[in-house]
């Protein structure tokens, strides 16, 4: 009996020493296109997680990461595609941190990771398009930025936390403002508020009393103004507070800048607003962490660490780098309940892990994977206080 | 109650806003009218001139703030405003003399006038934006409103509030006199009686002694004042933008044709015609409906006609409607 136990010891210790291997992961940014001056310290912030992981050797009984880089042009599907399949096929990666814009990682997404059954993580995708509702990726994709319509919903559990039930609604005519106002439109409805009009306006106008006067015979407790400050929506504000028509405003992210409490001050006192930020200390820890290697604040790059930490780790509460298991696992490692994981903490992750405990893994970015597997994100809440701008609370 | 506060809120998004556009248009037309009847051309290069002559005003109106010179309650850019108006005079003389005397004295068909004021208004645009920029500039100062929603609300106790900003006041009241003061001149001087004669039969006017020259000149003075004003009252009331002056163009044009071209007091009429129907045809008229009809008949839509994006295309039918069933507008102008 007792050497029986020991052989069934042996042979775990043995199957644990045989299960470590090289693991590939795959990196498939834009290297080469539009955002090419954002994709090299995302892949720096992608590979720093995988270096932290290897050098622990606590990944699955001391597995090490390599990472493989893919250039995925940010633009051309079908260059993206090819080059996803071929770190699929011929190099073998056991998940993609990637891809970056919308259009190529929903290329890649449905013509191979989803084929080939690889779990993708991308930091920087935000098109809504990518939200799936019905699985459509076999729970394979996951995104550490927030979808587009994030914001809708957040500006609506804002208004409705102040008891705004009727607003009127003005975009800048672009893609930018319309999404913004149709997901937020629907969003609001949905949570039992009426938008009274949904009208666009053209930046660059010298007047918009026009506009206003649309906005002002719809009527609503407040102007949702889903525009730019240095441009036409500035112009909306001044008009409407000139007429009388609205005294109080929310604003978005395009809004939200010292330009706003410079034009307007204390007459648009009451004013509520939310934009991206997070008061997290995770981003001040990585920081740190990466020290002068690249430049950790730069757009998507702790986003990019925390996609691939988020894999890893999920290996490792699965017992297995293969996609099947590990893409149950990452909704878990990244959300509650769980000891909180701050970067520079894998290590402490991994150990947690095998132990057969919980992490709640907050990253640079104070991840919260929502829905079918995307970032919650995080908004800084603000009210116009005596003039200025305060924050009122993070949400 | 319910009549007063429809009345209200009419006036305050329909009637005075349209009230102070209609006149900005209206110095505009009367501009490109003076130009039209004595010239004998179509001066595209009219709104950048516009846009010129308020570029000097917020220049000079800086120069001023900066001195610490203000006038009170009233915008400073108002004391700017006759320095403006010699710069824009020097410009328009000197485009004259090394532009459009050429093609005066090839006796040149106003078509080629109408094309060669295209390629000066290429310029004045590109010079504006070289001297100044592309942004909106801000130089309103002083007093913002006459009477501000909250007075209104307060004096009143309706439920509408009545806006009336300052820079809408002084467009009126500066529009007022501009139209007495062009007025006198054309009627009352012996200047501006020959350039009526000019402007009526240039070959009767040379043949009793008028100097065509000196007519040509008083008109481009007068012209450049008209344009300036009319540029510096519309920055004011809404914002500087270069571009803005260049797509005015169209809805001066409109009021000058509307009204007759060549016929100082059509263009007033057409201004104020353009002004009204733009801001009328897409006002919503949804509240409005609401104070003025019973419960049961109250809109549940907007009752917007067009949507604002659709402004310009007013001019553009109202401009076409015009020309196709009176091609003289309406105080018998020279037909197009």
């Amino acid at each position: 009996m007792k050497k029986l136990l020991l052989a069934s010891a042996a042979g775990a210790l043995l199957a644990g020493a045989a299960s470590a291997e090289e693991i590939k992961l795959g990196v498939i940014l834009g290297f080469t296109g539009p955002i090419e001056s954002l994709t090299p310290s995302m892949a720096d912030g992608a590979e720093l997680a995988m270096k932290e992981v290897s050098d622990s050797g606590k990944l699955l009984g001391g597995s090490t990461v390599a990472s493989v880089r893919a250039d995925s042009t940010c633009v051309d599907a079908a260059a993206a595609s090819a080059a996803a399949e071929r770190l699929i096929t011929s190099e073998g990666v056991k998940g993609i941190m990637g891809a970056d814009c919308s259009g190529v990682t929903g290329a890649i997404l449905n013509n191979v990771a989803v084929a080939n059954g690889v779990v993708m993580v991308s930091p920087s995708a935000t098109s809504p398009g990518l939200s799936h509702t019905n699985n459509e990726d076999n729970g394979l994709f996951f995104r550490t930025a927030p979808s587009d319509a994030r914001q809708g919903v957040v500006m609506t559990e804002v208004l409705m936390e102040e008891g705004i039930k009727e607003v009127a609604v003005t975009y800048t005519n672009n893609d930018y403002g319309k999404g913004l106002a149709d997901s937020f439109q629907a969003a609001f409805e949905a949570a039992g508020g009426s938008v009274t009009i949904n009208a666009a306006h053209e930046d660059g106008k010298a007047d918009y009393s026009a506009e206003v006067g649309a906005l002002a015979s719809a009527g609503g407790d407040r102007l949702v103004v889903a525009g730019y400050v240095d441009q036409g929506g500035s112009g909306i504000v001044r008009a409407a507070i000139d007429s009388g028509a609205f005294d109080t405003f929310h604003f978005p992210d395009g809004m939200i800048s010292d330009k706003l409490q410079e034009n307007f001050g204390d007459e648009i006192e009451g004013s509520t607003g939310q934009h991206p930020g997070t008061d997290s200390p995770g981003a001040a820890k990585f920081s740190e962490l990466v020290g002068g290697a690249f430049d950790a604040t730069s757009p998507f790059t702790p986003e990019s660490y925390d996609a691939a930490a988020l894999i890893l780790l999920a290996m490792q509460a699965a017992g297995s780098s293969d996609p099947a298991a590990y893409k149950e696992k990452i909704m878990d490692v990244a959300n509650a309940p769980g000891e909180q994981i701050f970067p520079g903490e894998l290590g402490k992750a991994l150990d947690i892990l095998a132990g057969g405990g919980e992490i709640d893994y907050v990253g640079a970015t104070a991840v919260e994977l929502i829905g079918s597997g995307e970032s919650a994100g995080n908004y800084r809440q603000i009210v116009i206080d005596g003039g200025k701008i305060a924050t009122a609370k993070y949400r | 109650m319910d009549f007063l506060n429809a009345l209200v809120a009419l006036s305050n998004f329909v009637i005075i806003p349209a009230i102070a556009y209609g006149s900005q248009l209206a110095l505009g037309a009367l501009g490109v009218t003076l130009i039209y009847g004595i010239l004998r051309f179509s001066n595209f290069a009219h709104g950048d001139t516009m846009a010129f002559g308020a570029m000097l005003a917020v220049l000079i109106t800086w120069l001023l703030q900066s001195m610490g010179v203000s006038f009170g309650p009233l915008p400073t850019a108002l004391l700017a405003l006759p320095f403006a108006i010699l710069g824009t005079m020097a410009l328009v003389l000197f485009t004259d003399r090394v532009v459009y005397r050429f093609y005066r004295e090839q006796k040149a068909k106003p078509v080629i006038l109408v094309i060669v004021s295209m390629g000066v208004m290429f310029i004045m645009n590109g010079l504006v934006r070289f001297i100044i920029g592309p942004n909106d500039q801000r130089f309103a100062d002083g007093e913002r409103f006459i009477i501000s929603v909250r007075e209104f609300k307060a004096m009143t106790g309706l439920k509408e509030g009545l806006a009336i900003k300052t820079t809408q006041g002084i467009t009126v009241v500066v529009a007022v006199i501009c139209v007495a003061l062009l007025f006198w001149f054309l009627n009352r001087t012996r200047t501006g009686k020959s350039m009526r004669a000019y402007s009526d039969n240039e070959d009767l006017a040379l043949l009793s002694g008028i100097n065509p020259e000196r007519v040509v000149m008083y008109t481009w003075l007068i012209v450049a004042a008209l344009a300036t004003t009319a540029g510096v009252l519309y920055g004011l009331d809404k914002s500087f933008k270069p571009f803005v002056y260049f797509q005015l163009l169209l809805p001066i044009f409109a009021s000058a044709i509307v009204g007759g071209l060549g016929s100082p007091l059509g263009a007033i009429a057409g201004g104020f015609v353009i002004a009204f129907s733009e801001v009328t045809i897409t006002y919503a008229w949804k509240k409005v409906l609401k104070y003025m009809l019973p419960e049961s008949l109250e809109p549940s839509s907007l009752v917007q006609l067009l949507s604002t994006d659709y402004k310009f295309a007013v001019s553009f039918v109202i401009l076409i409607v015009v020309l196709l069933f009176k091609p003289t507008g309406l105080f018998k102008g020279k037909s197009v």
